[in-house]
């Protein structure tokens, strides 16, 4: 039978013994080569410096690096329980993107503070990096006891104090370990020189932790990394591809795809040079045919309907970590990716900044600095579909993306705004009551030779009459072109539809309220235009980002875009394509046709 | 899951991942078995095809064995094969062989070179056509700005130190000291223009992994990795005059593993057959940062 293994960091301040700890756990467990401590002890006479267990990992390294194999980033050793491998994890600041890369595949991680020195700075950073990795199963080596003469005091205070802060940052259950390295106590030997401890040694305390429990019991999430249709290669399938994170599908179950909250059924589970495979479990890369072919695009988080389903919304509440040379601010654009899904984003506000450098956390700042720890609020420039850390870290976890560096990562932990969030929920029941007709949306799309999409022609109040002879045009020039297309006017709501809508131009409140309303139900409209394979076509004046968002909201992730007419944008919305001179007509519908391909509405649309 | 399905599972993610964040992708194939290995986990990732080029390094020194081997499967397996050379140095017999360069600057030239000039589609690139039968000059120039690589951590020191997604800069080096975090799964995608990714779904892989793997799923692989009864065969496999053969009686893939597991080769590097190595003071490092795989 194989062995368990197991994944463990060292993390903590830099010199506090992180290397003498895992030496002499090498040397006392005898996991090393034979005749390398003997070969180090005369080395350390020779150029009479005195050894130091800690020399036993770098000679090990170094040997590595002379082209042996054994991983330098990695150190294996065994105990009677199982294998182990020891990920390094440089305490030195600048090196906490690698602390970060090694710390994020470990399953389990000591915390090492040096008795003498106590809590210092990297001690609580690294401590809030594990705690937002995710590994819950730590353990904190108070190191160098023979420093402070074994002194039970000394080691009760920093318990004390170090448990209180990891208590204030959600580590709770947290085992202590009073060791010296250098002498061998409480490593792989107990200790004769504190009597006082009656609890375990670090090897005691590693072959303690347990796996962590399988992620296959948990709701399925899968998020779709991309669709396969490989038909240049006479390959008819049409595979939804991902890697399971959590749970377990059958063939035969009934998923749907969040946050647009369409659903389908696995016909079957695709694989290469394998058995028929008929359920797959969490960890696996896997993909599947549907029973009925409905749209999707990598960054869907497929999910079964019968179990929890995860959050939708593009306000979030989260913790991050941050790594970027330049800080992060407010007013720049990020990228965030988390599963499968990158959306642009940016900072709304910082709750607060934790400054590792005191005990103090209630810091008031504008930016958040290279590797600081903050709580934050991200505007998301549409909605997607994650979990809350609370329910599922798994895909409560995500990245920033600064320019062309991953520089930062973080977690979930609520949605802000409650207003998107009822609005996401309804969406969802609306997906789920959806009455589908025989034809798809496929199919639709392969007859017309169009992706169907909303386009929303805006623009400032006194530009409206230039916006609407775009608009009609656009209808006018995409008709030409053999498409599928309409155009709404506000007329034609205004007296229909909308007729129950009274608008008191004295009253404000109740003017809002009314464009809000036009709003959503034009949001509808669009919603079943866009399910009939249309490009619809709708002016609305004066439209800013929050307005888009919600129109966006509540088609779900259908395509849209906005075009804006008129010299100067006045409002906060970001348009597709700006019409500078509307009056150059001739010179903007020539293009209509490019800019659509562009949009990949149409064209190569397969 | 056991260790091979959870090294398959994360191969295929970072192909697929590569696949969807890449334009001009393409998969770096020796012929070697970790590179075989890695097209077998394209295939699986792709359900049997390989949406990118394959693309071949040919110094012209390689053992024939090796080309025959890499043009059935292209024909076998449908694959969209490419390969690059350094004409000029060949035709100006600056290599090793003919006695005009040391094993270092020959690898450099031969291999280096002609890779840095392949990817950034400076020199002709060489196409298999499946329809005439035969290689035609490439017409795609475009630079690969995705090159996936079959390196494993514990080969050697300094690959050791790689991530999955492994940024180049414009001049083909490699930053060791400076690497982006690599954490659940979100890699490196994004990169300025110039500079490219090199991608490494092998990188948690041993040696013994690849040839369980090879057992497990029926890859075919060269000859010359067993011993066909002259007590010999090639651990690692490169060009003909620098490339030797170890000691072993292992015969089949089983018999490697067999030979693997009883830990005769744990302090014998696996590229010890590689002379250039050597000369390169043990380590890659100098070719590697050159653009050496």
């Amino acid at each position: 039978m194989q062995r368990e293994q197991m994944n463990i960091v060292f993390t903590g301040h830099v010199d506090h013994g992180k290397s003498t700890v895992v030496g002499r756990l090498l040397a006392d467990t005898g996991s090393l080569p034979e005749g390398k401590l003997d070969q180090i002890r005369r080395e350390c006479e020779r150029n009479s410096k005195p050894f130091e267990y800690a020399f036993l990992l770098d000679a090990l390294k170094d040997e590595q690096s002379q082209g042996i194999t054994i991983d330098a980033a990695r150190v294996f050793f065994k105990s009677s329980a199982r294998d182990y491998i020891i990920i390094d994890a440089p305490g030195h600041i600048e090196f906490l993107k690698n602390m970060i890369t090694g710390a994020a595949r470990a399953e389990c991680a000591f915390l090492v503070i040096d008795a003498e020195e106590g809590i210092q700075e990297n001690s609580r950073r690294h401590g809030y990096l594990l705690s937002m990795l995710g590994i819950r199963q730590v353990c904190v080596v108070v190191n160098k006891m023979d420093l402070v003469d074994y002194s039970q005091q000394v080691y009760n205070r920093i318990v004390r104090r170090f448990t209180r802060f990891l208590k204030s940052i959600n580590l709770n259950d947290v085992e202590f370990v009073p060791v010296s390295g250098r002498e061998g106590d409480n490593v792989f030997h107990r200790s004769s020189s504190m009597s006082w401890w009656k609890g375990a040694t670090v090897l005691e305390r590693l072959d303690c932790f347990r796996k962590a429990e399988p992620l296959d019991r948990m709701p399925m999430r899968m998020p779709v990394t991309d669709i396969y249709k490989f038909t240049n290669y006479g390959d008819s399938r049409r595979i939804i591809a991902g890697t399971l994170e959590t749970g377990t599908f059958r063939q035969g179950d009934e998923v749907i795809f969040y946050p647009s909250g369409k659903k389908s059924r696995i016909k079957a589970i695709e694989s290469f040079n394998t058995d028929t495979v008929t359920e797959v479990k969490a960890g696996r890369a896997t993909g599947f045919t549907m029973d009925e072919q409905i749209y999707l695009s990598r960054g869907a988080l497929a999910c079964r309907v019968d179990q929890m389903p995860p959050k939708v919304g593009n306000q979030l509440q989260v913790s991050l970590f941050w790594l970027g040379r330049e800080p992060l601010v407010q007013g720049k654009e990020y990228f965030l990716k988390t599963g499968t899904t990158k959306v642009r984003c940016q900072l709304s506000e910082i709750n607060k900044v934790i400054d590792a450098s005191s005990l103090d956390s209630e810091v008031r700042r504008e930016s958040v600095e290279r590797h600081e720890v903050a709580d934050c609020s991200l505007a998301l420039q549409k909605t997607i579909a994650f979990d809350l850390v609370m329910d599922l870290p798994q895909t409560s976890r995500f990245v920033l993306v600064d320019e062309y560096e991953i520089a930062g990562g973080g977690i979930i932990r609520d949605v802000d705004d409650h207003r998107q969030h009822e609005f996401g929920e309804k969406l969802i029941r609306r997906q789920l009551e959806w009455e589908n007709g025989i034809v798809t949306e496929l199919d639709r799309m392969e007859q017309y030779g169009q992706r169907p999409a909303l386009i929303l022609v805006t623009g400032h109040e006194d530009q409206a009459e230039a916006a609407k002879i775009f608009a009609e045009g656009l209808e006018k020039k995409l008709f030409s072109l053999k498409k599928n297309v309409y155009y709404l006017g506000y007329r034609s709501l205004k007296y229909g539809l909308d007729a129950d809508l009274k608008n008191d131009p004295l009253l404000q409140k109740r003017r809002m309220a009314v464009r809000e309303e036009h709003i959503r139900r034009i949001s509808e409209i669009s919603h079943i235009m866009i399910d009939a394979g249309m490009f619809f076509i709708v002016k609305i004046d004066g439209l800013d980002y929050e307005e888009r968002d919600l129109i966006q909201l509540l088609l779900g992730t259908s395509r849209m875009k906005t075009i804006w007419v008129g010299k100067d944008i006045t409002t906060d919305i970001v348009p597709d394509w700006h019409i500078r001179r509307p009056e150059n007509m001739d010179e903007h519908m020539a293009k209509v046709d490019s800019i659509m391909e562009e949009w990949e509405l149409m064209g190569d649309i397969s | 899951m056991d260790q091979l399905d959870e090294l398959e599972s994360i191969g295929v993610r970072i192909l697929r991942e590569a696949y969807s964040n890449f334009k001009n992708l393409c998969m770096l194939w020796s012929i070697g078995k970790d590179s075989t290995v890695m097209l077998w986990l394209a295939r699986k990732a792709f359900y049997g095809h390989v949406p990118f080029p394959l693309v071949h390094i040919d110094t012209h020194y390689k053992i024939p064995e090796m080309i025959e081997y890499r043009d059935r499967l292209t024909r076998e397996w449908n694959l969209p094969m490419v390969y690059g050379e350094n004409t000029e140095a060949l035709e100006a017999k600056q290599t090793f062989p003919d006695g005009n360069a040391d094993r270092l600057t020959c690898c450099r030239l031969l291999k280096a070179e002609a890779l840095k000039n392949t990817l950034n589609g400076n020199w002709t690139r060489y196409r298999f056509n499946h329809n005439s039968d035969r290689y035609e000059v490439d017409r795609d120039t475009e630079m690969y700005t995705g090159v996936i690589v079959g390196v494993r951590a514990d080969e050697e020191g300094s690959r050791s130190k790689e991530r999955y997604f492994s940024p180049r800069d414009k001049e083909n080096i490699w930053d060791v000291g400076d690497q982006p975090p690599e954490f659940w799964n979100q890699f490196k995608t994004d990169f300025a223009p110039g500079t490219h990714v090199r991608i490494h779904p092998l990188l948690d892989w041993t040696e013994t992994n690849i040839w369980e793997y090879i057992e497990r799923e029926k890859i075919p692989t060269v000859s010359l990795y067993y011993n066909q009864g002259s007590g010999e065969r090639y651990r690692s496999l490169g060009c003909a005059p620098c490339t030797n053969p170890v000691q072993s009686d292992a015969r089949n893939v089983s018999e490697i593993i067999a030979e693997l597991r009883t830990g005769k080769f744990s302090n014998i590097a696996e590229r010890s057959g590689r002379a250039q190595d050597k000369d390169d003071g043990g380590g890659l490092e100098t070719l590697r940062r050159d653009g050496y795989m």
